[in-house]
């Protein structure tokens, strides 16, 4: 624990966390993008992950631990960053030399945390009791139709948009700034920095876009 | 040019401070700010008032010694200047300027917009040093050769003044920008490779223990800095910082 009591180290590991789930939303993002051309695809991805014993058993609690890793870490910073600046500034014009996202990543990431929340309620608790409560046999054909079914509400696939939406925010600022963080500041820095800026908008952009898309065909 | 001016009173470290508006007339746009509240300071005097106090040495922005939150910003809104530097032609007839002491848990109100910046120096003590023989058989720099491009980096790092605008405009109150200033201008020459494990280690420690807040990468602190140090020092003082804890 030696390490990660320094401040540089707490910044490192917030950056290391959030790169793993940047990888993880790129795979997520990629096996639901064939629900949009082929359902037979996206359900033999999807039972490929639910069933296999390597992805259940150990990426998906290293996935876990890393999503509360990063978020716990975030409100222990947001605390100590609050408490180095007891008394505020009467004016304080945070627009003259930082962009809004970068300021306010805690709130940006409230809204992800509270989306999990309600992401775990649609499709990951229910999975869980599907295969390790009720003890149901496996079914390869079952995940199209539940996820079609999940958005045929108007209100969850407003939701899910708003949220990717404070997700692209959130990404802009921090999959960017992750290289900083971790001391990779040198001549490919820009180009990566811009290719995270890109990322942040795209795949957030196409999570939006499979949603409305499965609410508008369906 | 006519001004009301919104400024920070507080009469000691201990005691409840307050803003208090004045009423200024005749600042030339040739004036810098400092000269402004000198002004002020005479207005105040002959009326048998308490002059505002700030700090001040050089004023031609290379001691770090003027600090002031002015318009919510470190140093004002010109840039790559310091207070001392700042004329009043950067503002209009009428206007209305908020006055603030730079506002940091670390760096407390000693008086008005005097802040106590020794947490600064308390860092610089823990590492922002080199050990080199001063006793009479001093080996001179200049026999070392030295990366052009290093050494223009050491030396833009070298030239942080310390005034703290950094942790000023930092939401978070970090010190990192200056921290890895101090770092930076070692770690890039031969002579400062003996103690960069422990500089980084030591400085780093210190700037925690002073209670400064963690970096975001807002980037509020670069935009700030009358001496345009770069992000780039944060990115190698976390490479110095991992290596030196990889090394134990």
């Amino acid at each position: 624990m030696g390490i990660i009591s320094s401040s540089i180290a707490r910044k490192v590991a917030m950056a290391l966390s959030g790169l793993f789930l940047v990888l993880f939303l790129g795979q997520h993002f990629t096996i639901n993008l064939t629900s949009t051309f082929s359902p037979e695809t996206f359900n033999e991805f999807s039972h490929f992950m639910g069933t296999n014993f390597l992805v259940q058993a150990i990426l998906q609690p290293v996935l876990i631990f890393g999503v509360i890793f990063h978020f716990v870490m975030g409100f222990i910073l947001e605390i100590r960053n609050r408490s180095a600046r007891q008394i505020s500034y009467v004016s304080y014009k945070g627009s003259a030399n930082s962009s809004w996202v970068s300021r306010n990543m805690i709130y940006s990431g409230i809204v992800i945390l509270a989306f999990l929340g309600l992401h775990f309620y649609d499709f990951w608790f229910p999975e869980i009791a599907y295969k390790y409560i009720e003890g149901n046999p496996a079914d390869a054909t079952r995940y199209y139709g539940e996820l079609v079914e999940k958005f045929h509400s108007p209100v969850r696939t407003g939701l899910y948009v708003l949220s990717f939406i404070f997700l692209a925010l959130h990404l802009y600022h921090g999959f960017a700034s992750s290289f900083q963080s971790v001391g990779f500041n040198n001549k490919y820095a820009t180009a990566l920095k811009k290719f995270a800026k890109v990322y942040a908008i795209v795949i957030p952009a196409g999570f939006i876009f499979i949603a409305l898309f499965h609410h508008f065909n369906h | 040019m006519k001004l009301t001016l919104k400024i920070w009173r507080q009469e000691n470290a201990k005691a409840k401070g307050a803003m208090k508006t004045y009423q200024i007339d005749g600042i030339e746009g040739d004036m810098s700010f400092l000269e402004m509240l000198d002004v002020l300071n005479e207005e105040l005097i002959n009326k048998g008032e308490v002059p505002v106090e700030f700090d001040h040495d050089c004023r031609e922005g290379i001691c770090g010694s003027c600090s002031l939150q002015i318009n919510g910003e470190p140093h004002g809104p010109d840039r790559l200047v310091t207070t001392c530097q700042l004329h009043m032609r950067k503002f209009n007839d009428g206007d209305t300027i908020v006055i603030e002491p730079f506002r940091a848990t670390a760096f407390p109100v000693v008086t008005d917009l005097i802040v106590d910046r020794t947490a600064f120096d308390r860092i610089q003590h823990a590492g922002g040093y080199i050990s080199v023989n001063t006793s009479g058989n001093t080996i001179d720099a200049n026999s070392i050769p030295v990366n052009k491009h290093d050494a223009d980096d050491s030396f833009n790092a070298a030239t942080c003044i310390g005034c703290g605008a950094c942790v000023a405009a930092c939401k978070n109150a970090s010190a990192m920008l200056f921290t890895s200033a101090k770092v930076s201008q070692y770690a890039l020459l031969p002579q400062g490779q003996v103690e960069a494990v422990e500089r980084v280690e030591n400085m780093v420690r210190q700037m925690d223990l002073e209670g400064f807040g963690n970096c975001t990468n807002t980037g509020a602190c670069e935009i700030e800095c009358p001496k345009g140090i770069s992000l780039e020092n944060i990115a190698r003082m976390n490479r110095e910082y991992l290596s030196a804890t990889s090394k134990g």
